[in-house]
């Protein structure tokens, strides 16, 4: 295929994001949201496009685009494979929801809002998409300015710390990565993705190469102990941001250990497992246990993504098919329904101002719809059968179980946690009593907040009963990475 | 040497011009910015081959023309962007255009030079320029204290200099470049010792720790539109001479060099980081910001080999880029006559001035080196460079102090961005500024779409 549609999937949102900004009007700024929508859409669709014409048959990198970026050098390539295109479809599902959830709950500078979301969009694309390492690592950090300018203007009151602390973390995770990507250049003489798979990279080398993208990654994740940041990110961010972060940048890092450290590094990955599975476990656990105890809500469904993150490296690690199926499912799962879970706390957060659990109680009362539909997130998030959360966590298990029986004991000792706080949350935010008289006047859902919620919900509850068009995309691609992994082992 | 004859000439006859016309100030300056662009064409439109000239003392390469186009580019950017502010601060002598050119003139020898001699005479006409620039507001206290202080501690830095020039002059029996480097060996003490003089007056040139107590002062001291000056054009030429001092008499104790520069590198890339956290002035936090960039460009220079030097050229190159467009923003900072400096000042101007607010936001993050822009690949080709001959400290080091400098540069954006409004500046008619502001933003921000452009130019300047 001749036309460059990766590129223009890329690229498509960040010169819409021009457009608004020569869109002139002063007070309403509907043109700019309706720009806004309609490009977001419309990448939306060219993905889906790109998604249903791709082959399922085969593990090679599709639609790939090359050419010449920095003399001899670098090439700009770009490539889909059947893991990565379910993360663009992700990313542009989530963005056009974004976009109408801050005509509610963004109040000032909007048009600048808008932009920062489309070109974080751009962003998150092209790192989905990059089969070159450098490619990869220009877009992943520069996902951190429009971050760091949504926490930091349309935040809450702590978000100068917050934003600080977000960048400084990973830009101090990533450039060790920066670091690794240049050795690896010097050892292979290339970061073509591709042609770095051909080649085994020394032994000698692995694991410390191996460590440099862990750090990058882990803080990413996030995992436990470099997980603080996500919290505070968070709380502080505004609603689109926070369902941003959860539902699609978290992803970025599981998505790197299936592209660059299980292929690139496989005895090194072999040699890590035990350190994986002890931070995934204690993830999985202190997190859950550390969900309990939160009066805040986005802070509650903080930290339920680190644990529910701790499942998602666990499956990579167990390095068997259901495992890593688990976990990318898991990752789809957790960007759908996370990002559902703060639309709703930013629902209420918009009507009376406090994300506290105690200001809440007996929702189920005075906003039915409300409270239906935050249940079944709800329910979704602790991995009831019926939803996508269970799948994801169940084939998890399954894979865990295949490699270690302690780790998978304690692994689903933490669904019953997972459990323990979702349905605690729900008890004291949707049901019981309340003596907080703003809340008997409170609206319900308007239309707007039914179109995303409700859409969350439909695809929930389908990728719940109906698995299998997700698992047919990337089913073929993660046998080759399990063939190639298991076959670089047996030679080494 | 024609467009050094060119250059002296006409610095003649517009000082006589000045001389003879009363108020000469505007025709001056315009006279200086007709004869920039005119020497960068005559350089340009001259051949590249290699040329020695006046026994071997004066070489045109290359390299040199390089250099030389980009200190004229550099000085006509900091110039025409600043004459607002100079003719606002009643600094509209007509001398001030004429030691610009004569401090560029001097320049031009330095990159020329092939000879120790010539080598220090175009050192000290730039030096001496700069001191009367440094000084030239000399009603202030700050400016003329300034120039004082650049003064002595250069005329020191100087000295030393000159002593390492008579040391390797007796040890090698010889002041031309390539007839040292084929006299120099490890086992000659003396030349060695030659060689730490002459580094430590270069360093002090380029304000490399630990010979940048002068920086922060002067920066702050004296005038902006001299700040901007020194902040750019003479770094340019302190660099280019470190590399030829490397690439030819020195090339063979490179070893010896390499072991300092290392050291120095390292200091200013942690100084400038450390340093800078808790500046309140704009101008003061560059000055630390320029020590560390410095830093980053001597990593690439450390490392000596030639995509090492290439890298550090290509590092100062865009540092020159960032620097104008962070220099042309203060000349915008204007309430009441009175010219802005702080960074407290900056608070809140997205609100009243998101164009400005947005250019400082590209600006500061490319210094910090966030990809996509500019300063990311800046610092990429030297790490690139360093890990290729595997010095994993310096790179470690290097990308540390990337992340702590990441956060002073925050520290300003929070400021513009987060904080609310205080000041509303004058609405600005400085368009001179504003081109400058917007060249630079738009080269840092679309360098990602064709990223080898200096590459391409600086694989040339090594050959033979």
């Amino acid at each position: 295929m001749n036309f460059p549609i990766l590129s223009t999937l890329i690229f498509l949102p960040l010169i819409s994001s021009f457009f608004i900004l020569l869109s002139r009007d002063k007070s309403s700024n509907i043109s700019a949201i309706y720009i806004s929508l309609f490009s977001s859409i419309a990448t939306f669709l060219l993905s889906l496009f790109l998604w249903f014409s791709l082959d399922l048959n085969t593990s090679e990198f599709q639609f790939v685009e090359e050419k010449s970026w920095i003399n001899n050098f670098i090439k700009f390539k770009l490539g889909v494979d059947g893991i990565s295109i379910l993360f663009i479809v992700l990313t542009t599902f989530i963005t056009p929801i974004c976009i109408i959830s801050c005509v509610n709950s963004v109040k000032v500078r909007v048009k600048e809002f808008l932009i920062a979301i489309l070109i974080l969009e751009t962003f998150m694309i092209g790192v989905f998409c990059s089969l070159d390492l450098v490619i990869f690592y220009l877009f992943f950090e520069a996902g951190l300015i429009p971050m760091f300018l949504i926490i930091g203007v349309w935040g809450g009151p702590k978000r100068v710390y917050s934003a600080f602390k977000f960048f400084l973390f990973t830009l101090l995770g990533s450039v060790l990565m920066l670091v690794a990507i240049i050795v690896i250049y010097w050892l292979t003489g290339t970061t073509d993705i591709t042609q770095i798979y051909e080649i085994k990279i020394p032994n000698e080398y692995q694991n410390i190469l191996w460590l440099a993208f862990l750090s990058s990654f882990a803080v990413k994740m996030p995992m436990w102990p470099v997980h603080t940041w996500l919290p505070d990110a968070h709380v502080e961010a505004p609603t689109a941001g926070s369902v941003i972060l959860a539902a699609i940048l978290l992803k970025m890092a599981g998505y790197g250990f299936l592209r660059f450290s299980i292929p690139m590094f496989p005895v090194a990955s072999e040699y890590f497992t035990p350190l994986i599975y002890i931070l995934s476990i204690i993830a999985i656990i202190y997190t859950s246990l550390v969900a309990l105890m939160q009066e805040d809500m986005k802070k509650l469904i903080a930290y339920s993504s680190v644990a529910h993150m701790g499942y998602v490296t666990l499956g990579i690690f167990t390095l068997t098919k259901q495992g890593i199926e688990g976990s990318i499912y898991q990752m789809i799962s957790h960007g759908l329904i996370s990002a559902a879970l703060f639309l709703c706390v930013g629902v209420v957060y918009d009507r009376l101002h406090s994300r506290m659990i105690s200001a809440y109680g007996g929702l189920v009362n005075y906003v039915p719809k409300y409270s239906f539909l935050f249940l079944i997130f709800a329910l979704a998030a602790l991995g009831l059968p019926g939803t996508s959360g269970f799948l994801g966590e169940f084939l998890v298990l399954t894979g865990t179980f295949q490699k270690s029986y302690l780790a998978a004991m304690l692994a689903t000792f933490g669904v019953v946690l997972g459990a323990a706080y979702m349905l605690w949350l729900t008890k004291r935010v949707i049901f019981g009593t309340t003596n907080n008289s703003e809340i008997k006047n409170l609206k319900d859902i308007n239309k707007s907040e039914i179109i995303m919620l409700v859409t969350l919900a439909f695809f929930v509850l389908f990728f719940g009963f109906y698995p299998l068009p997700l698992m047919e995309t990337f089913s073929v691609s993660v046998n080759s990475l399990i063939n190639n992994y298991e076959a670089a082992l047996i030679s080494n | 040497m024609l467009p050094e004859i060119f250059l002296s000439l006409s610095i003649f006859s517009i000082l006589m011009l000045g001389v003879f016309i009363k108020r000469s100030f505007n025709l001056i300056f315009n006279l200086t910015s007709l004869i920039i662009i005119l020497t960068i064409s005559i350089i340009l439109t001259n051949p590249n081959n290699e040329e020695k000239i006046f026994l071997d003392s004066f070489i045109r390469d290359a390299f040199s023309n390089y250099f030389k186009i980009l200190i004229l580019l550099s000085s006509l950017f900091v110039l025409n962007s600043s004459k607002n502010f100079i003719i606002d601060n009643k600094l509209d002598k007509f001398e001030y255009p004429v030691i610009i050119l004569l401090s560029i003139l001097g320049m031009f020898f330095m990159v020329s030079s092939n000879d120790l001699i010539l080598f220090y005479l175009g050192l000290e006409l730039q030096s001496l320029s700069l001191y009367i620039l440094a000084s030239i507001d000399r009603d202030n206290l700050r400016s003329t204290e300034s120039g004082v202080k650049y003064f002595v501690l250069s005329a020191l830095s100087s000295g030393l200099l000159l002593y390492g020039c008579s040391l390797l002059y007796g040890f090698t029996g010889s002041t031309n470049f390539e007839l040292i480097s084929s006299q120099l060996y490890k086992e000659n003490t003396g030349a060695v010792f030659a060689m730490v003089f002459i580094l430590v007056g270069l360093a002090f040139k380029i304000s490399a720790v630990p010979f940048h107590m002068w920086t922060p002062d002067v920066y702050e001291g004296a005038p902006t539109s001299i700040t901007s000056y020194f902040a750019v054009v003479p770094k340019v030429a302190g660099l280019a001479l470190l590399i030829k001092f490397m690439f030819v008499p020195f090339s063979n104790i490179l070893l010896e060099w390499q072991t300092i520069i290392i050291f120095i590198s390292i200091a200013s890339m942690i100084l400038g980081a450390v340093a800078a956290m808790i500046q309140k002035n704009f101008k003061r936090l560059l000055a630390y910001s320029s020590i560390g960039h410095i830093g980053y460009a001597l990593a690439g220079v450390a490392t000596g080999v030639i995509s090492g030097y290439q890298s550090a050229i290509i590092y100062i190159s865009i540092y020159v880029i960032m620097n104008i467009g962070a220099f042309s923003c203060l000349y915008l900072l204007k309430k009441d006559g009175q010219y802005k400096e702080n960074i407290s000042d900056l608070s809140g101007i997205s609100k009243k001035h998101p164009v400005l607010a947005i250019s400082l936001l590209i600006i500061l993050f490319s210094l910090a080196g966030v990809p996509p822009l500019g300063g990311f690949f800046a610092k990429f080709y030297v790490f690139v460079a360093v890990l290729e001959m595997e010095m994993y400290a310096l790179a470690i080091v290097g990308l540390l102090t990337t992340v702590m400098s990441a956060f002073y540069y925050l520290k300003i954006i929070k400021t513009i961005y987060f904080d609310d409004s205080i000041i509303t500046f004058e609405p600005t008619k400085n368009r001179t500024a504003q081109v400058s502001i917007f060249t630079s933003c738009t080269i840092l921000a679309t360098f990602f779409l064709y990223p080898s452009v200096f590459n391409n130019l600086v694989t040339k300047l090594f050959v033979g």
